[in-house]
């Protein structure tokens, strides 16, 4: 007997158990309210569902940092390329957490001058990333959608940034700028959440028909 | 929700549920003919190559938490993880899943192990499915250093991003690799279409399953999609039309 052509038994339970779940939870988008007015079965159900899956979500952050400390912990171990950053990490860390257990009101603080800082930082950097990004967008694909790409940036750009000494240009500040934004983004930003709308609903779907298994058992 | 939008909701969901197991049943016979999508080609070769070559391929699942409505993207990616962890199950090195939300690790974590299992091997490191960081920045400085130090020819960066995507993509090509990229966030799919190599554009993300051959229901999925593209073209069409005509 080839094992891979048998799901095992905690495969077909999951399997039937999370296309059961998101049946119900389905059905209670559908089916809010009973002829009374009062809240359907479905609907509870659909609550109760959402509920236990909050918190869920809730235990995984534990598992998720316990997950970071064993890659950093591991990484040090082993003294890895970088692994001097997984210490500052790791006593970052604890005494985050231990900061967090013995003085609750100081984590504001921390929040404010180190986290805030440092990713107002990342940020900014981000501004250099995207310029130089541009810049090289010709050189790794020239054709007519880069071109349109970067001439409606630098549009957008001159039109919203007033110049020095000049101010707002004319044409472009008053109604160029306002057209591309309003209308035809507007349109091409509709159409593509149109699209990723559509491929969200199918693959629900496939979900649901157990075709994609995220949450395990064996194909 | 109104009655009638309830009923047009069940609809839809009915009648592409209908189409899809149809399909599904049709394809089984018959091998579907796509759309060329370069990035998708460039991916399979990627992947042989990092087979070739004993390197690894690092697919990044980004935020979009299980509970949320941006988690399809994250779950799109899933899919295309556990089929790449199938093809490259004969090489040296198992891929490496990146993400910023916990649920998305232990389903990273999971798929891998279950790829593994499928092909009878029993070594299946939980270090290969990690969470780099709880915020979007904390999240692109891990993944940095995922793609810099882990021997990696090939990076996938599939879910929800925001801006941060920008310092992700800016360090792959630091390193010289390959990166294919798309997200279901629209200022994400700007940034990326500026700076990645291969990016993937609207709906193409939801593609990738079909493209890597992951099943009939993918590829039904896919012919799900276009068909109702085209019934909602018409209907804005019509609309307009009718707006014109005054009736509407």
């Amino acid at each position: 007997m080839n094992p891979r052509r048998f799901p095992s038994l905690i495969a077909i339970v999951s399997t039937a158990i999370a296309i059961a779940s998101g049946v119900l939870v389905l059905a209670g988008y559908f089916y809010v309210q009973n002829g009374n007015g009062q809240a359907s079965l479905f609907m509870n159900i659909r609550l109760t569902l959402l509920d236990w899956a909050v918190i869920l979500a809730g235990f995984a952050v534990f598992i998720g940092i316990y997950n970071l400390f064993q890659v950093h912990f591991k990484k040090i171990k082993k003294t890895q390329l970088g692994s001097l950053y997984s210490l500052l990490l790791l006593i970052s860390l604890a005494v985050t957490f231990l900061l967090g257990l013995v003085k609750p009101s100081l984590m504001g603080f921390v929040f404010t001058t180190v986290q805030l800082p440092v990713e107002a930082s990342l940020m900014a950097l981000l501004a250099v990333t995207l310029t130089y990004a541009s810049i090289r967008l010709l050189r790794r694909r020239l054709n007519l959608l880069s071109v349109i790409f970067l001439v409606t940036a630098l549009l957008i750009l001159l039109g919203t940034a007033p110049l020095p000494f000049l101010g707002n240009i004319p044409v472009l500040s008053d109604w160029m700028r306002p057209f591309i934004a309003q209308v035809m983004a507007v349109a091409g930003a509709r159409g593509i959440l149109l699209g990723v709308a559509l491929g969200t609903l199918t693959t629900g779907l496939r979900i649901l028909f157990g075709a994609d298994r995220p949450y395990g058992g064996n194909k | 929700m109104s009655i009638g939008l309830e009923l047009a909701g069940f609809g839809l969901v009915f009648l592409s549920a209908a189409m899809m197991l149809g399909l599904s049943f049709l394809r089984r016979k018959s091998r579907p003919v796509f759309r060329d999508i370069p990035a998708f080609t460039r991916l399979r070769q990627a992947v042989g190559l990092a087979v070739e070559d004993g390197s690894r391929l690092h697919l990044s699942l980004g935020r979009g938490a299980l509970i949320t409505p941006q988690s399809a993207s994250a779950l799109a990616g899933l899919a295309l993880l556990r089929r790449l962890a199938e093809l490259t199950s004969a090489g040296d090195q198992p891929p490496i899943a990146t993400s910023g939300d916990a649920t998305l690790t232990i389903l990273s974590q999971d798929a891998l192990q279950a790829a593994a299992k499928y092909f009878d091997q029993n070594v299946s490191d939980p270090m290969t499915g990690r969470l780099t960081g709880l915020t979007p920045f904390s999240y692109a400085a891990g993944a940095i250093a995922a793609i810099r130090d882990e021997k990696v020819s090939a990076n996938i960066l599939m879910g929800n991003f925001g801006v941060e995507v920008a310092l992700m993509t800016d360090a792959v090509e630091r390193e010289n690799s390959f990166v294919l990229a798309g997200s279901d966030n629209l200022t994400a799919q700007a940034v990326i279409y500026a700076s990645a190599q291969e990016p993937l554009i609207g709906e193409e993300i939801f593609a990738a399953g079909a493209y890597v051959n992951s099943g009939s229901m993918h590829s039904a999925s896919l012919t799900v999609q276009d068909i109702l593209r085209w019934l909602i073209i018409a209907a804005i069409l019509v609309g307009a039309l009718l707006t014109l005509a005054g009736v509407l």
